[in-house]
């Protein structure tokens, strides 16, 4: 066990206010359980899971709704004992619709636990595997990967490094940072638990420099550790907490063009999931409920709350003593890649790691201008991509001189629109340039 | 000799030795193309908007008279084009209605609500894809002018938040109907008059709770039509295959979103 400044650090990134001070000090609260909870089935890549609940049906904390809907989907399981009273279509964070399983909770609660594997160092993989799939434990550091799938890398691929994510980023967001904190020993488990399973030899931490206590905690919990284990510092900067960023920071190795972490011998899991895994394999506890922080100038306790998925940003806004003055913008995730929402009447789900509530005076009401050619969206991007040409090609409509110039590479991390003085949407025109691409590729796949 | 008296020589010379290989070329190496195909080209009016179906109007052109397509298919040219082409070649003269595109939405800035404010890309697309779109109403128009761009004859205005087609100018090239993210433009017989420009499937209460001029699903207008309007759901939707005369739909719709307009001038007129 070492405690290692990181060998390397990522070319371009930016240095954006991180405002952390305003939650990073509240401890980790759980949520009074709210009276309805909306469930949606999408709260992973990939396939939406499917209900095997109908209204009407009882059930108990922890039982499965909806079922995994392909290799790429997660199943989805009752954050809390009740009744199912619709299946109905809800807005998600992320402006997609999306079914979902809407409970009412039973003032007495039952949980149904899944089976345990206290002796998960004895267990097959394999075993474990199934289990953290049936757990339904996604990457909650945002994309919500199913972790099932990052576990089972091919046997072409061994890996030898396991990174635990505790870099956080995202400017406000504190969840991961308390994690480290409560949960110290829970995650070094977890750690443990998935380099068992891909019988990885090293084993590393890797926490930005802005957080030292995490670091302090990180090394405690995992200072008895067997083998190759370290905690990396990492240099401050955005996108620290990026997959293919965090590798070349921690390994110096590069994740080849439209490769995955595993053709470099890398996993990347965030610390949150981590402890998901433990929760699953040692408590039999399915991933139901995750800790969200609530922050921002315009609430008025900023808060880390541990909340079920599928609670109301309403409910959490009220447990945090409601919106003090004026919310001008609220931000579902973190203000660099999180998503604006128009309504609280959105549930949370397992990626959903901060609710942004900013007043008036944090925003800036802009309009954009012709790009100036300055080069500083060249300079900030973390995948070497050209945003500007790039921009300009979607613009006009040309996605496919757009396409030869990466833009599948982009990560959306918005380094780029956070530099550029001409405030150009640069990160709105990836999406839609990328959405195009992605619906001429679907098109192509159904019609050979 | 002097230098002007040279590169006009050589200049000179090198293009008559060019034309001399056109001409060669031209002789030996032409491919026999149908004279009509040429004529047929000339008479259609080289919009190239590919309305038709077809990469451009010589495209077409080679389709009607090869592929023997039919020759009432070109939206600019009208009945009068198709009629001439069809008397050229000889063959019987299709009949042909001038259609006109719509947007079935009314609910402009005034009626219907916006339930944030966006500040993205002023594209429909990107806009539908931020959270579904800032517009209250689901399937009403967005109004940041994709299908305006589209236009190959600006005949599509944003005005007050929607999009607006001018009947007179528009070709029914259908360029706006595909650029439209919410599906919310038709080609429609430009002689009708009266269109439900609601395009919401929604139940009457949530119509009601984000838009002033909005189709609840009523059905006065079912029983005043004479079959010509019928329900898809909540909404009711006109069949341009029926005659619709009566103006007491336009009257009667308590969310006034039957609306009459006044007929095109007919492009010969």
């Amino acid at each position: 066990m070492a405690t290692i400044p990181s060998p390397h650090t990522f070319r371009g990134g930016i240095h954006p206010a991180y405002n952390k001070a305003l939650a990073a000090a509240a401890p980790i609260r759980e949520l009074p359980l709210p009276a309805r909870l909306t469930v949606p089935m999408s709260q992973h890549l990939g396939a939406p899971a499917k209900p095997v609940v109908k209204a009407g049906d009882t059930v108990a904390g922890g039982q499965l709704v909806a079922e995994a809907a392909g290799f790429i989907s997660a199943p989805v399981h009752a954050p809390a004992a009740g009744k199912v009273v619709a299946i109905e279509e809800t807005l998600t964070a992320s402006g997609r619709a999306c079914a979902a399983v809407v409970i009412e909770t039973a003032p007495e609660q039952v949980w149904q636990p899944l089976p345990t594997f206290p002796e998960w160092r004895f267990t097959d993989a394999k075993q474990l595997i199934e289990h953290i799939g049936a757990a339904g434990v996604v990457g909650m550091g945002g994309a919500g990967f199913p972790t099932r799938v990052k576990l089972s890398p091919p046997s072409d691929k061994p890996i030898d490094t396991v990174i635990l994510n505790g870099a956080e980023c995202e400017p406000y967001l504190t969840s991961d940072h308390r994690m480290m904190l409560e949960h110290a020993a829970e995650i070094r488990i977890g750690a443990e638990i998935i380099r068992h399973i891909l019988g990885a030899r090293s084993l590393r931490i890797a926490i930005e420099d802005n957080k030292p206590d995490a670091i302090a905690a990180m090394e405690k919990a995992f200072q008895d550790t067997d083998g190759d284990v370290a905690v990396t510092v990492l240099r401050t900067s955005y996108p620290q907490g990026s997959e293919k960023q965090q590798i070349f920071s921690v390994t110096g190795r590069e994740v080849p063009r439209g490769g995955l972490p595993m053709d470099v011998g890398c996993v990347v899991e965030n610390v949150s999931t981590a402890f998901a895994v433990f929760d699953a394999v040692v408590n039999g506890r399915p991933l139901v409920r995750r800790v969200i922080t609530v922050t921002g100038d315009a609430i008025a306790q900023p808060a880390n709350l541990l909340a079920p998925c599928g609670t109301l940003y309403s409910d959490l806004v009220a447990a945090c003593g409601g919106v003090a003055g004026q919310a001008a913008k609220v931000i579902s995730g973190g203000p660099m890649m999180g998503f604006a929402v128009s309504s609280l009447a959105v549930p949370t789900g397992k990626t959903a790691s901060g609710l942004l509530l900013l007043s008036p005076k944090k925003i800036s009401d802009f309009s954009s201008q012709a790009c100036i050619a300055c080069g500083r969206c060249v300079d900030a991007c973390p995948m070497r991509l050209s945003p500007a040409e790039l921009s300009q090609c979607i613009e006009a409509d040309d996605i496919d001189g757009a396409e030869p110039l990466a833009l599948m590479d982009c990560i959306e991390c918005g380094s780029c629109a956070f530099v550029c003085p001409a405030r150009r949407p640069l990160v709105h025109h990836m999406r839609r340039g990328k959405a195009v691409v992605m619906a001429r590729r679907a098109a192509a796949k159904k019609t050979p | 000799m002097d230098p002007i008296t040279t590169s006009t020589l050589c200049i000179g010379g090198i293009g008559l030795a060019s034309a001399a290989a056109l001409a060669v070329a031209e002789k030996y190496l032409s491919v026999p193309q149908d004279p009509r195909i040429g004529k047929v080209t000339e008479m259609l009016p080289g919009a190239n908007c590919g309305g038709c179906g077809y990469a451009g109007c010589a495209d077409y052109a080679r389709a009607i008279v090869a592929d023997n397509a039919e020759c009432n298919l070109c939206a600019p040219g009208g009945p009068a084009c198709a009629q001439a082409i069809a008397a050229f070649l000889g063959r019987a003269a299709a009949a042909m209605e001038r259609r006109v595109a719509i947007v079935l939405c009314c609910g402009d800035d005034t009626e219907a609500l916006r339930r944030a404010a966006y500040n993205g890309i002023a594209d429909c697309a990107a806009a539908q894809a931020t959270a579904g779109g800032d517009k209250g109403c689901a399937y009403g128009c967005l109004g940041y002018g994709s299908c305006a761009r589209v236009c190959p004859v600006n005949a599509i205005r944003i005005a007050n938040g929607i999009a607006k087609v001018d009947k007179a100018l528009c070709i029914a090239c259908g360029k706006c109907v595909a650029a439209c993210p919410r599906k919310l433009i038709k080609l429609v017989p430009a002689a009708a008059e009266i269109h439900v420009l609601c395009s919401s499937k929604d139940k009457g209460p949530a119509v009601k709770k984000v838009c002033g001029t909005g189709c609840i699903g009523c059905r006065i207008c079912t029983k005043l039509a004479d079959g010509a309007i019928t329900m898809d759901g909540f909404l009711a939707v006109v069949d341009y295959a029926k005659p619709l005369t009566n103006e007491e739909t336009v009257a009667k719709c308590p969310g006034h979103c039957i609306r009459k307009d006044a007929p095109p001038p007919t492009p010969n007129s």
